[in-house]
């Protein structure tokens, strides 16, 4: 077979960082922060100072369990604390505390979409608890490195998955929907560009039909989902020109560099990395007792997916209409309280979905920012579907509304935005706009459609808006057709 | 008797009945210190304290002048761990038990000589220069809490503290004719002890008799919220630990008075002398002074039978993968990063950061503790973890296994504390196998995490103190207590007095 017509897969496996949302670090009183000082959020523990223990966090190991269930793992009651020792700046104690032979979560997978209504099944290997460390700041023009250790602690969680993931769309969408996962559990913002949310990727490349593996190379440095993606995309392009050009790949650490759009191989460090694990002599291993799992289980939220399969059969929407729902898990309970009050599910989906967003984006707001009562917006749709106002006077009494909550009757009698309906009204209005305009009015007698657009566009004009646009142009049609 | 050679409760009853104060306490010990310290040398510095802020601490339970071992953290002092690499370290905080003596009026004397971070049972491999033993100058105090044993018998302090991962203070207490307690693991808290094996480490009392171990115990005890491996008795929480599940009934009640247990009693207690205990390699001298303390022991009523601990001879093997291991680990902080010595590199080998690390620890540590990284670090390395620290894990559960049988006939076991008494300066510092053996008869009870204590029964021809141990089963140090105030009832041995 020539070269060319190789048909090659991607292989990825992904390892997710998360920085737990607690009030406190994992094994100190320090406050859990982000972007305060350097060397603010500091203590004793947290430093690694000599003669000083840590001493779990019991929220960390409950948003570990929940995120555990969510992820459909199997929970290890059996909670133990190993050591990763090595040496860095940003590691003061000289080990990790991390989870080595007993994650507290095994052998879960999410389920994320694909086309149409298939699901495709991400297999988690595990998912283990252990603290974050410092952050190194190099400072070239002061010739040196600093060390801020307000991050040194902070609880993580560190997602494992299989090499499940085919694509690098589907590794942006593994992520998309983990982080929607985690955001509904509450347990932590999920935000990259923080770095609460943090990915490496391990990618390889064979050829398709092929069931061995390939050798993969690590990717490090991907600092956004789009990072994520677009690095993916690179190193796969380039595993395959390795290997088209005859060429192995070398299993490497490669760093994403986003101005350039290249991967590039790390510095090899000297040796491989004996972590040398061994049991943390320091927290005594515990277990958790069955009955606290099943009471976690049983106060787990409804998850994204679930709650768009619900959304879906409950208020016949769309999959896409609900797919855009659940991104925010605010923005869904707003939609299901409007459609209490309002059966016109799918224009409520038409607002929230646009108008809303739209909104929010100029605003630069989270719709928690703002205040908008379900019954304003179901006031706007129903007054719309009973032809009082137009689609336009709708936009703008929805601006108006977010600018300042305020009645949508009153403010449709206030701003005088009530549609005029009254046939004599309209009759007069048609009559004057016919003559007013008699060359698209004699195109419309010949057949030109358009021009009726163009007078009912006329008699908006005219009335600044307020004309029924239905009413007003099946009026024009009719006195144009008598007239003939 | 001067006041610097009596004990902490006759002390305490003289301050009560205003036949003595506090100043002239802390007086007494300044001027046995001015007269004795240059050749004993069992302190690595020394806290001066004026007039004024000891009068305060009069009305306190026990306003007693203490020497502190340097591992255990005192807040703004220099505490070292008789290491170079801590050179300059003042810790931000206080340990537990600091918090706990400063409550009690303690009166810090100043920090105890040791092995560099407890590495050693001779208190030759401090930073600061040997320790010598009070008895013999020309003899090791033990170690490794060697300045702590040494201050107490050259009456240099009233009482101490030290800790205790294999024998670091009975051994020493031994050879320096005090008596030494070893809590069960868990009973005092670590927090501000710094680590050399934290699953083995333990801080306890250093006394001249009984009645003070058991003061200074209940001062000393309890749990800690600070300590996750520090004994919760009374908790009631949804993480309940395997460890809290299997221990015993006594241990749902508070911390008990020690106090309560010095009874001169022990009729009816069965007492084990394990036979693999008393074998070659040991003194005649020690096993003649302890089968003598038996026989008093069975004069007062106990019943004595031979028992077998039969994984004995794995102990000192066992205990030095495991300890070496958590070793290695422990003191990966002392980087030069963010405290103690920092060694700046005369040229670039490998990068500055890595030059930089290399340079401080060959700087800052001495040949032990060199040799117990390394040892630690090998064990723990990939392919040789199975082999050792693992195997010694499980060996470790043999050995504790060995002891939860025994005691489920035993109140107690007997044993020497040392195979000898005080050896040479310098006699052992090159063999350091030979060195390791000094802790052959107290390394199970770390490893079992069982308290133990040494008291002294006898003395050499020479003229050296030799120590009787006594082992319980976990969190029953009041058993202890018993048979060693009783015995002591019966003995003048904690008596004697050096006059330096």
């Amino acid at each position: 077979m020539n070269d060319h017509q190789k048909q090659f897969e991607t292989v990825i496996g992904l390892e997710v960082h998360v920085q737990l949302d607690t009030q406190t670090k994992i094994f100190c009183g320090c406050p859990n922060v982000f972007g305060k000082a350097p060397n603010t959020q500091t203590c004793p523990v947290c430093l690694g100072l000599p003669g000083t223990l840590p001493v779990l966090n019991q929220q960390v190991l409950l948003h570990a369990i929940k995120i555990g269930l969510a992820l459909n793992c199997n929970i290890n009651t059996f909670i133990k604390f190993d050591r990763k020792n090595y040496y860095y700046p940003d590691l003061p104690k000289g080990y990790q505390i991390s989870q080595f032979d007993y994650p507290i979560a095994q052998n879960g997978h999410l389920d994320i979409p694909i086309k149409g209504e298939e699901v495709k099944r991400i297999r988690i290997n595990r998912a283990h608890i252990e603290e974050d460390a410092g952050k190194l700041i190099h400072d070239d023009a002061g010739n040196c490195s600093l060390v801020d250790y307000n991050r040194t602690g902070t609880p993580l969680i560190e997602i494992v998955t299989e090499a499940d993931l085919r694509s690098p769309q589907e590794a942006y969408d593994y992520l998309q929907l983990l982080k929607l996962t985690l955001k509904y559990l509450y347990v932590s913002d999920c935000d990259m560009e923080k770095g609460s949310l943090r990915c490496d990727a391990n990618i390889s490349i064979r050829e398709k039909g092929e069931t061995q593996l390939g050798t993969k190379t690590e990717l490090k440095n991907l600092n956004s989902f789009k990072a994520v993606k677009a690095g993916l995309e690179f190193e796969s392009e380039r595993q395959k020109q390795v290997v088209l050009a005859g060429n192995r790949v070398i299993q490497e650490t490669r760093l994403w560099d986003e101005n350039k759009g290249i991967t590039f191989a790390m510095r090899s460090k000297e040796g491989s990395h004996d972590y040398r694990y061994f049991p943390e002599p320091d927290l005594v291993p515990f277990t958790v007792e069955e009955k606290t799992i099943q009471e976690i289980k049983e106060a787990m939220p409804e998850l994204p997916s679930e709650k768009q399969k619900r959304l879906i059969s409950q208020y016949q929407i769309s999959k896409y209409d609900a797919n855009i729902l659940i991104q925010d898990k605010d923005i869904a309970l707003f939609f299901e309280q409007c459609a209490e009050l309002c059966p016109h599910t799918k224009k409520i989906c038409n607002w929230l979905n646009g108008q809303l967003l739209q909104e929010l984006n100029t605003r630069k707001n989270t719709f928690r920012d703002i205040d908008l009562k379900p019954q304003a917006l179901t006031d706007i749709i129903l007054n719309t579907e009973n032809g009082i106002i137009s689609n336009l006077a709708a936009k703008d009494i929805f601006k108006l509304i977010l600018d300042t909550p305020q009645s949508v009757a009153a403010l449709i009698e206030k701003k005088g935005l009530a549609q005029v309906s009254d046939d004599a009204e309209l009759t007069k209005l048609a009559d004057e706009i016919i003559e007013q305009n008699t060359k698209a009015a004699n195109e419309f007698q010949q057949g030109k459609q358009n021009a009726l657009g163009f007078l009912i566009g006329q008699a908006m004009r005219k009335t600044q808006g307020k004309a029924n646009p239905k009413l007003i142009g099946d009026i024009i049609k009719r006195r144009l057709i008598d007239a003939q | 008797m001067k006041l610097n050679q009596r004990t902490a409760h006759e002390l305490r009853d003289l301050i009560k009945s205003n036949e003595t104060s506090v100043d002239k306490i802390y007086a007494a010990v300044r001027t046995q210190i001015d007269k004795s310290e240059k050749e004993v040398n069992a302190f690595v510095r020394l806290q001066e304290h004026n007039l004024q802020d000891l009068k305060p601490k009069q009305d306190l339970a026990f306003p007693i002048p203490i020497a502190i071992k340097d591992n255990i953290c005192i807040k703004e002092n220099e505490t070292t761990c008789a290491s170079k690499i801590l050179a300059g370290f003042k810790p931000p905080y206080n340990a537990t038990v600091i918090d706990k003596l400063l409550d009690s009026g303690a009166v810090f004397i100043g920090n105890a000589n040791m092995d560099e971070f407890a590495f050693g049972s001779s208190t030759e491999t401090s930073f600061f220069g040997p320790t010598k033993n009070p008895w013999d100058l020309k003899c090791v105090p033990g170690g490794s809490s060697g300045g702590s044993t040494a201050a107490v018998a050259a009456d240099e302090a009233i009482w101490a503290i030290g800790s205790d991962p294999g024998g670091s203070i009975r051994q020493p207490a031994s050879l320096c004719g005090v008596v030494g307690l070893k809590p069960t693991y868990g009973r005092v808290s670590r927090y501000g002890l710094i680590a050399f094996a934290s699953s083995l480490d333990q801080i306890g009392p250093i006394t001249k008799d009984v009645t003070d171990s058991a003061l200074l115990l209940n001062i000393l005890a309890g749990h800690d919220p600070k300590d996750s491996t520090s004994a919760d008795c009374r908790s009631i929480n949804l993480l309940n630990t395997r460890n809290q599940r299997s221990k015993r009934s006594s241990q749902n009640q508070e911390i008990p008075d020690y106090t309560q247990s010095l009874i001169e009693d022990v009729k009816g207690l069965t007492i084990g002398i394990p036979k693999e205990y008393f074998v070659e390699g040991m003194d005649p001298e020690v096993k003649d002074a302890v089968m003598a303390s038996v026989a008093i022991l069975k004069d007062q009523g106990a019943c004595f039978k031979e028992i077998s601990l039969p994984h004995t001879e794995y102990a000192v093997a066992t205990y030095y993968i495991i300890a070496t291991a958590e070793a290695s680990s422990n003191l990966a902080r002392f980087d030069g990063v963010a405290f103690g010595l920092r060694e700046r590199p005369s040229q670039i080998r490998k990068n500055t950061l890595v030059d930089m690390y290399e340079e401080t620890r060959d700087k800052g540590f001495g040949m032990e503790a060199k040799r117990r990284i390394m040892l630690g670090t090998y064990s723990l390395s990939s392919g040789y973890y199975d082999a050792y620290y693992l195997k010694g894990l499980k060996v470790r559960s043999l050995i504790k296994q060995d002891f939860d049988t025994a005691f489920e006939e035993l109140d107690a076991i007997i044993t020497p504390t040392s195979p000898t008494t005080a050896f040479k300066i310098g006699e052992r510092a090159n063999d350091p196998l030979s060195m390791y053996l000094s802790d052959i008869y107290t390394i199970s009870a770390n490893l079992s995490g069982i308290p133990a204590i040494s008291i002294p029964c006898g003395f050499s021809k020479k003229g050296l103190p030799i120590g009787l141990q006594i082992m319980a089963n976990a969190f029953n140090e009041e058993m202890l207590l018993r048979i060693a105030y009783s015995y002591e009832q019966a003995t003048e041995w904690h008596k004697k007095r050096v006059n330096l």
